[in-house]
């Protein structure tokens, strides 16, 4: 806390409420992330990481408080004391500011890599087929998967796929990206390539914002650490502060839990 | 066949060497496999035997009717009524998929009545009523409803023809069938589809049309292949309303000659001529739409096996 408030805050996330009928997932979430910070969102399952992730590009609807992106109000639009629900357009636009990467890749299996990669930009974003295609080739070299452009999902390993899903999403010029536990649903061996781009990424001044289990990547790379659990934020600080130092019972608890493992 | 480190396998008997000493492996005997080989060989033996040998199948006559002009204009009128019916079936059967994955309550309910009523009444029994219409409406007229003006009237006998009925009945019936394989196919495409198209920032329209369409195909297309090879034979129904599809115009002939069994052999061997070539059809088509699919490029059947296979499995079924 005291070390972002030094930063302007670039995502602004304040007392987040959301419920799925009676089950209160997240009972009051606030998360400040400045420009090119990393942040890790550490928490046992069921513990609000996921949904925060998913509010944050609207992808679920908060039941109340606001979330701002560089300043502007994500989802909703200020008409004097309401706040009314954007169009679908707008919703659409500012979804394509803000990259999404999911546990288990999501690409589009009827779809090669590199169709995988323009569909998007061209759609939404009415970038010309040779453009795009550049860009995905340009893409899929930083990721080291440049001889794979014309294979479809089903013919690459579990890591290869996630690295496509980060390219995917990076076609889109994101300020803004979410990993949804990325490595959660690989195999031990192929971990290290996915987090290899992550860091990357985080070194190339990328925003990032990742809900992950994997403690030596957080610990290097992460700039933040959010400890979650039962639908609230336990305790934040720097890497060393929470996964050396805990300050709380709850966070002490999980990572002997989870360093064990 | 090969002999390599001592381990060779011939056809049933292997023999492995450990060291000096030398061990048969003898597979199973399965005396049920040679019992039921046996017994349908023997029937199947009989069919033959009887085809060759009864002379009331009458090979002859079927020969000199299968061309007949006739059972052609029937066979081209049986194309044209299952064409028809799918393009109407598939097209309602979209627009009652849409209707009722809307989440407008009175769409999804307007959608499911539909399907609820079509579905759960007989095809023969639709298709007469609406041949029966003109009891109901005399006249139909287009204007203004509940008593207002009308702009263009007809007589209802002279509206609804043979055709009409078979077309009506046929294809609201395939419509509500259609509408259920339509949203089958797409609720069977995974949410983490939605989940990235939406992150990504495509319209929802896009979503469906380019990410989510094209992938509920893989479901919709083998059902309506299916579809399309019952209807085929389902349109033998508007024999009953006098429409001169297949099953009436060899009718018209054994009517009058009164070689039942011949004429109904001429029928159903165009029937199976037709469901093949359908089958064959939808195999192509379902390799087109498998696109990036685990054993799209690979079937351990090979080619011939998968043709084979889908024309067995796919001339039989229907639904009820």
């Amino acid at each position: 806390m005291h070390e972002n408030s030094r930063h302007a805050s670039f995502l602004e996330a304040r007392d987040l409420r959301k419920s799925f009928g009676s089950l209160e997932v997240l009972k009051g979430v606030s998360l400040e992330v400045a420009r090119g910070e990393v942040a890790c969102l550490l928490g046992p399952s069921g513990s609000g990481k996921s949904t925060l992730l998913r509010c944050i590009n609207h992808l679920e609807v908060l039941d109340s408080g606001r979330i701002t992106l560089d300043s502007e109000l994500i989802g909703y639009e200020k008409h004097g004391e309401v706040l009314r629900e954007i169009s679908v357009r707008q919703l659409c636009q500012q979804r394509s500011m803000i990259g999404m990467v999911f546990q288990n890749f999501n690409l589009f299996p009827h779809m090669n890599v590199v169709e995988n990669i323009i569909e998007a930009p061209r759609l939404v974003k009415g970038v010309s087929r040779q453009d795009s295609v550049d860009r995905a080739h340009e893409l899929l070299a930083m990721v080291g998967l440049a001889e794979k452009a014309d294979n479809y999902p089903r013919q690459l390993s579990g890591g290869q796929q996630q690295r496509v899903a980060i390219a995917r999403a990076l076609a889109m010029e994101p300020k803004l990206m979410l990993f949804d536990e990325p490595t959660s649903a690989l195999d031990p061996e192929l971990v290290g390539e996915v987090l290899t781009v992550m860091r990357m990424l985080a070194e190339q001044g990328m925003t990032m914002i990742v809900v992950t289990h994997e403690m030596a990547f957080a610990r290097e790379v992460a700039d933040t650490v959010v400890f979650m659990d039962d639908g609230l934020v336990v305790e934040r600080g720097g890497p060393d502060e929470v996964l050396g130092s805990p300050r709380h019972e709850r966070t002490r608890s999980f990572l002997a839990r989870t360093v064990r493992r | 066949m090969t002999q390599q480190d001592g381990k060779s396998t011939t056809l049933g008997v292997a023999v492995i060497a450990h060291g000096e000493d030398e061990i048969r492996v003898v597979p199973r005997r399965m005396v049920g496999r040679w019992i039921g080989a046996a017994v349908v060989s023997i029937a199947a033996a009989w069919v033959i035997y009887q085809l060759v040998t009864n002379p009331a199948y009458d090979w002859g006559t079927v020969w000199h009717y299968f061309l007949d002009g006739t059972v052609l204009q029937g066979l081209w009128m049986t194309l044209l009524l299952t064409a028809l019916t799918m393009v109407a079936g598939a097209l309602l059967g979209v627009l009652l998929a849409i209707m009722r994955l809307s989440g407008n309550p009175v769409m999804t309910v307007a959608s499911t009545t539909f399907i609820w009523f079509f579905r759960g009444t007989p095809a023969l029994v639709q298709l007469i009523f609406w041949f029966n219409l003109a009891t109901l409406f005399p006249q139909i007229s287009l204007g203004i409803p509940f008593g207002g003006p009308a702009f263009w009237s007809a007589s209802t006998n002279a509206l609804v023809t043979p055709f009409i009925a078979a077309m009506l009945g046929l294809g609201l019936n395939e419509g509500a069938y259609m509408a259920e394989i339509v949203r089958g196919g797409i609720l069977s495409v995974d949410r983490g589809q939605d989940d990235a198209v939406r992150a990504l920032g495509l319209r929802p329209w896009q979503g469906m049309r380019r990410i989510v369409l094209p992938q509920a195909m893989r479901s919709i297309i083998p059902a309506t292949g299916n579809q399309t090879i019952g209807m085929l034979k389902y349109t033998s129904l508007a024999s009953i309303v006098a429409l001169h599809e297949l099953l009436y115009s060899v009718q018209t002939i054994y009517n009058v000659t009164f070689q039942t069994i011949p004429l109904l052999i001429v029928a159903s061997v165009w029937y199976l001529i037709l469901t093949t070539v359908l089958s064959l059809a939808q195999v192509k088509v379902e390799q087109h739409f498998s696109r990036g699919e685990r054993g799209s490029a690979s079937d351990t059947r090979g080619r011939w096996g998968r043709l084979i296979h889908a024309v067995v499995t796919r001339g039989s079924v229907r639904h009820a």
